[in-house]
């Protein structure tokens, strides 16, 4: 397993660098222009100006080549610095966003607290709910249980966030007034009051998300449960006079888990790409919602840092998977 | 659902199926019961299956038949008939320009519906043949799943308008306006929605190809199609089903999503994600306004939902002869 | 609407003016603004966006603004240089403006006339990419006569020089802090971007690029006992629904920009009692251009240039039938509210430009319509429902940008239209792909794929010499440059580019005008645009802000300065 994790590992580092380029040539032929946003009074051969600044004047090898050399080089050193309090980086040009002028990854640096906050909690939220409600849906197939279960997961997995969210605005903000529509993203955590604040703005975000997620993974754990329930495995364990616990809790989920996990190793990777809609439902302003605010100015260099971290996470996380699945289930071998 | 036993029942594989009553039938015993009756028989036993397929059946059959009977024009303007709730003319009330809703719904339904399950079925198709031949043989298995990487690492919005710049004009050309628009936005949905359901697929089959049926029906010899098609498949049916139900919720979204960014449908085309998207921001003063499309939705993601449990049940047979 | 509203600001400020004038700095606590935009940087300089420029509006400043009806108002300089009082010299080939005594920057040190020079060498850096250079045209130099004295020179006689310095989009920077900035170093300063030090009644605490800026009252700002607000929130994000529920729903929030939502909407919000809604006009306009060229996809690269005229969109009569078939009054009841109103002039204000020859163009007339299209020969000879002529239908493709308002719209239009016979195809597009000016999109408004298209468009200020200029032959967006040009119809007349020549040669506000009107009504007897709803910007602010001025000629927060908080 560990001349397999190595070899991936490695091999992993092409892989992401072909993802890369594909994303970049990509986001060259999209249609788009980063001074789409600039109001038509501004006349064009200004805007021609301002893209020859953005460095737009050069050829695509040459911004890629540039763009490699600041990420993997200058922006490593630059956290080295930071870090160490060395000058390696001194005045070498880091990635720029074309929208605000300024390095990308303080900004993405600035947005992660958030987006851990709602998006990471929601997942944590999600996986503790929805694995007991896919187990015992399961376990008691079609009782009242199950089908409450079927119908809340459907429904909740069918009504979109810009619906879920905006429901939930109205009715806890608007009439209630429990909780604040707008998320306060300078607000910082010290004593137990600030703490309940936190709480309190998290509560819709988290809640709609976490109403999205629960669906899927119960659904998966549910219909791999049941797959296993009916082995023989498991009749072999009852007959043994194992309790129904230890057969359902240990043998049954530890088989069961394999495409659990690989939903949540596909989620994971998400929680950094943020929510794009349920972030600017409540307006979060977390990755997501950059991501989606550089996509619409056209802002490569943030697109592009942004997808790239979020492909060498997801990399990163399918491996995960594959080792675990090879934990769950000693069978399974890769060389 | 592991039954070393059933590699050795001909039941259980549609191919083999047809072809054994076909040589046998010339015999002087009854020819054997088709299995897909067995496969009816339990599947009508299921009471949710049916109730979900009976639905789903009148709402297929509403949304192409109703604007027969209902015969408003879903673009039709009476600007004076604006923001009506329901009433007698227009049982599901009027829009903010006066446009009747329930032949917007019906007429919303056709594209969702399609949209959706052609969608969901490509998706699952790719995700299906990816997952099993990276789960199967060894040597796919690298290249195909970092081309999965590849896909789950692309942004999509900015693919979108890639696919639409460079596709659109020639289906346009091909199919006519609504043909090419319909095609372009499947064939998005499904390139861009079937990561899932193959690392899901691969990760069961490579736990399955350990087990014992599979070896031992491998150590006989079965070729790796029949080995696939008979014996890994139909185990790695359950999650497909999910992935299939989710699918179409997800579809029918994100349709409304490219038609509202203009990457679909005209602006004036009715569909229920854009009905229901529409219709959030009047929420409070119009509620009926997103119940409909909402309920639409819901109704036909749940009824696919228990259509998928029974099928699910009714191909398993261990569960039919009980 | 727009009168009343009005009177209602005026009388307010007046009845409060009182309370106003006893107040100190920072006595009314917090105030909550919301931009469902979020600002990318405060340099507005390196970014043209309206919201850059809103934002950055609280704390630097120009030497004059434009207040609620578009009147100069001295703000860093003393007075408004004109010539009667010696400030434009007789030539018209320069300006000089006096600064105010005794202004200092929020770090304590004195605004000179070198930061008015500096600015200018900043912004004309040839590498820096200046998103406001265009202030600058014509303007051969800036010099500092001496510390509280600046001169701004220009190459020729400039008949309107109210142009460098004067509003938000043209602010003045400090010098100091700015030093090192210049050109390709511009996107190095992030601490000047972010927190520009300026003469304005805020000063930033802290920026959070596309989400939040937290502001503070300015210690050293020139009046004593403004601004009334210690701090500001100033938050972006989510969309024009959220915000105005955040204004006047829930009360979060007081002030919230730019709100386009269906008017129903937006009065059962206002019905609640927290917040009002409050508009103000400028110059924009909603619009449709009919492309004179023709965008037949089988021309290929000649396709909607000057090379082939379009079939049947140049012959006037079709426009005017189109304009006739069109209930203006009814396309603000649906989707514009106190934010519209309806217009036939493409330069709709100041008043003295705007012409009333066009008026005509308010009531809807489908018969009369369908009399014009008979009269000019279309007529349906296959019984389908389309008109046509000599074997060609009138059947278009009507394209604008994505947003709920223009898709209502369009699908209004749509019915008017097919009721006079003319069949049409609507398309709507992001609007990130519509108004980028990618050259390898087709479907930029620039390169006009379709037979006609919507969006809005204004000038800044209150001059529309340039404006103007852009339905020059020589403004119309081809392959050859790269399909940039301001003219997109692609109206082409000497008669009309004779005038362009004519109006920048001429002094004097009412000759001006003339000239002005002269130009708009012709560009409305072409029929080759046809203008639909004069836009307003409209906003919410919270019951209990007083002191608001709605403006659209500067930033619509210009007067921050003078918002407080209504007691009780």
């Amino acid at each position: 397993m560990l001349t397999f994790t190595i070899r991936r590992l490695l091999l992993a580092i092409p892989t992401l660098l072909f993802i890369s380029l594909v994303i970049f040539l990509l986001l060259e032929l999209a249609p788009g222009d980063p001074m789409a946003q600039v109001p038509l009074t501004v006349p064009p051969e200004v805007k021609e100006k301002m893209r020859e600044a953005l460095g737009l004047g050069d050829p695509v090898y040459i911004r890629f080549w540039k763009w490699l050399v600041q990420f993997f080089w200058v922006e490593p050193m630059h956290l080295i610095d930071n870090l160490f309090g060395t000058s390696l980086a001194e005045g070498q040009q880091r990635v720029i966003s074309w929208q605000t002028r300024s390095p990308v990854m303080d900004i993405v640096a600035q947005r992660i607290p958030q987006t851990l906050w709602v998006v990471g909690v929601a997942y944590v939220v999600a996986v503790i709910i929805a694995i007991p409600i896919g187990v015992y849906s399961a376990y008691r197939q079609y009782s009242w249980f199950d089908q409450a279960g079927t119908f809340v997961t459907m429904v909740g997995f069918s009504v979109p966030p810009f619906f879920s969210g905006v429901l939930v605005i109205v009715i806890f903000s608007v009439h209630l007034g429990w909780f604040p529509s707008i998320y306060d993203t300078t607000h910082k955590v010290t004593d137990w009051d600030s703490f309940v604040v936190q709480l309190k703005q998290m509560v819709m975000p988290v809640m709609v998300l976490a109403l999205q997620i629960t669906s899927q993974i119960s659904r998966f754990m549910r219909a791999s449960m049941l797959d296993n329930l009916g082995q023989d495995y498991v009749r072999t364990a009852r007959a043994k006079g194992m309790t129904e616990k230890a057969v359902v809790l240990i043998h049954v989920l530890r088989n069961s888990m394999i495409p659990v996990i690989t939903v949540i190793a596909l989620g994971i990777p998400s929680i950094f790409g943020g929510a794009i809609i349920t972030e600017q439902v409540f307006k979060v302003n977390g990755i997501g919602q950059l991501l989606i605010t550089a996509i619409y100015a056209n802002d490569i260099p943030m697109v592009q840092t942004l997808t790239f971290i979020f492909a060498v996470l997801i990399v990163l996380f399918n491996l995960i998977a594959d080792v675990l699945y090879g934990i769950l289930d000693p069978r399974i071998r890769y060389d | 659902m592991t039954d070393p036993e059933r590699p050795t029942e001909p039941a259980s594989n549609p191919a083999g199926a047809g072809a054994v009553p076909a040589t046998d039938a010339a015999g002087s015993y009854r020819a054997p019961r088709n299995q897909w009756w067995d496969v009816w028989d339990q599947f009508k036993s299921h009471k949710g299956a049916v109730i979900g397929a009976v639905f789903f059946i009148l709402m297929v059959a509403a949304v192409y038949l109703g604007p027969y009977i209902w015969t408003i024009d879903p673009t039709y303007i009476d600007i004076r008939a604006k923001n009506q709730g329901p009433n007698l003319l227009h049982p599901m009330g009027t829009d903010q320009l006066g446009r009747d809703t329930l032949a917007r719904m019906l007429a919303g339904g056709q594209v969702s519906i399609a949209v959706g399950l052609t969608a969901m079925a490509l998706s699952i198709l790719i995700g299906t043949v990816i997952g099993v031949l990276a789960g199967y043989f060894r040597r796919l298995d690298g290249p195909l799943m970092r081309f999965t990487d590849l896909f789950l690492a692309l942004p999509l919005l900015p693919l979108l308008l890639v696919a639409v710049l460079l596709f659109r004009d020639m289906l346009s050309a091909a199919f006519g306006p609504e043909g090419g628009v319909f095609i372009l936005i499947v064939s998005l949905i499904g390139i861009t929605s079937w990561m899932q359901t193959a690392r899901i697929v691969r990760g069961d089959v490579l736990a399955l190809k350990e087990r014992e049926f599979v070896l031992a029906a491998r150590s006989i010899g079965t070729p790796s199609q029949r080995m696939v098609t008979r014996h890994i498949l139909p185990n790695v049916l359950s999650p497909i089903m999910v992935s299939a139900t989710l699918g179409i919720a997800t579809a029918i979204i994100t349709e409304s999503a490219l038609s509202f960014l203009g990457f679909g449908f005209p602006p004036d085309f009715p569909t229920w994600g854009r009905l229901l998207f529409d219709a959030v921001d009047r929420m409070q003063l119009y509620p009926e306004r997103v119940i409909w499309p909402g309920l639409a939705i819901s109704l036909t993601v749940l009824s696919v939902n228990y259509i998928g449990d029974g099928l699910r049940d009714a191909l398993d047979p261990r569960i039919r002869g009980r | 609407m727009n009168l009343s509203k009005a009177l209602m600001g005026t009388a307010a400020a007046l009845a409060l003016t009182p309370l106003a004038a006893m107040a100190e700095r920072g006595e009314d606590g917090q105030l909550n603004i919301i931009y469902w935009q979020a600002p990318s940087t405060l340099n507005p300089f390196l970014s043209g966006g309206t919201k850059e420029v809103e934002s950055a509006s609280m704390i630097i400043e120009p030497l004059a603004r434009f207040d609620q009806d578009g009147n100069m108002v001295p703000w860093l300089a003393t007075e408004i240089p004109t010539l009667e009082n010696g400030g434009v010299a007789e030539d018209l080939k320069s300006i000089t403006w006096k600064l105010k005594d005794g202004v200092v920057w929020s770090d304590g040190t004195p605004l000179t006339a070198a930061d008015a020079v500096f600015t200018w060498e900043y912004c004309t850096h040839p590498e820096g990419g200046c998103a406001q250079s265009s202030y600058f045209d014509g303007v051969s130099s800036v010099e500092a006569v001496d510390d509280m004295t600046i001169k701004v020179s220009f190459n020729e006689a400039k008949p309107f020089p109210y142009t460098a310095f004067v509003g938000s989009e043209s602010p003045i920077i400090q010098a100091a802090q700015f030093a090192d900035c210049l050109g390709a170093k511009a996107p190095e300063c992030t601490d000047a971007n972010f927190n520009p030090i300026g003469t304005g009644p805020f000063v930033v605490t802290e920026f959070k690029p596309n989400d939040v800026i937290t502001l503070e009252a300015n210690p050293n700002f020139r009046e004593a006992d403004k601004p009334a607000f210690a701090t500001v929130v100033f938050k972006g994000g989510g969309d024009a629904a959220a915000a105005a529920r955040a204004v006047m729903e829930t009360g979060e929030f007081d002030y919230a920009w730019n709100l386009q939502l269906d008017p129903v909407l937006l009065d059962e919000m206002q019905s609640k009692g927290l917040g009002t809604v409050v508009s103000a006009f400028a110059t924009s306009v909603e619009r449709l251009h009919l492309n004179q060229t023709d965008p037949d996809p089988s021309l290929g690269d000649a396709r909607s240039t000057m090379d082939n005229p379009h079939p049947f969109l140049t012959d006037p009569a079709i426009g005017k039938a189109m304009s006739m078939a069109i209930d203006r009054a009814l396309l603000v009841d649906v989707g514009y509210g106190a934010g519209g109103t309806p217009t036939c002039n493409v330069v709709p204000a100041p008043a003295v430009y705007a012409s009333t020859a066009n008026d005509g163009c308010l009531v809807q007339d489908i018969e009369g319509a369908k009399a014009v299209l008979e009269e000019a020969g279309w007529t349906d000879t296959d019984g389908d429902g389309v008109r046509d002529k000599d074997g060609m239908k009138l059947s278009v493709l009507y394209q604008t940008s994505t947003n709920a308002v223009r898709q209502d719209t369009q699908a209004l239009v749509k019915q008017w239209w097919e009721e006079i016979g003319i069949e049409t195809e609507l398309r709507n597009i992001d609007a990130s792909v519509f108004f980028g000016g990618d050259p390898g999109s087709p479907d930029t408004f620039q390169k006009f794929y379709a037979d006609i298209e919507m969006y809005t468009n204004n000038f800044s200020g209150v001059d529309p010499e340039a404006y103007m200029a852009n339905w020059r032959c020589s403004e119309i967006p081809g392959p050859d440059t790269q399909w940039q040009g301001s003219n997109i119809q692609r109206f082409c007349t000497e008669e009309y580019d004779a005038l362009v020549d004519e109006l920048s040669q001429t002094a004097g506000i009412d000759a001006r005008a003339e000239l002005v009107k002269q130009m708009n009504d012709m560009l409305m007897e072409s029929y080759s645009i046809i203008p639909l709803i004069w836009r307003g910007n409209p906003s919410a602010h919270a019951n209990s802000l007083g002191g608001i001025m709605m403006n659209d000629w500067d930033s619509e927060i210009w007067n921050i300065k003078d918002w407080y908080r209504i007691d009780g």
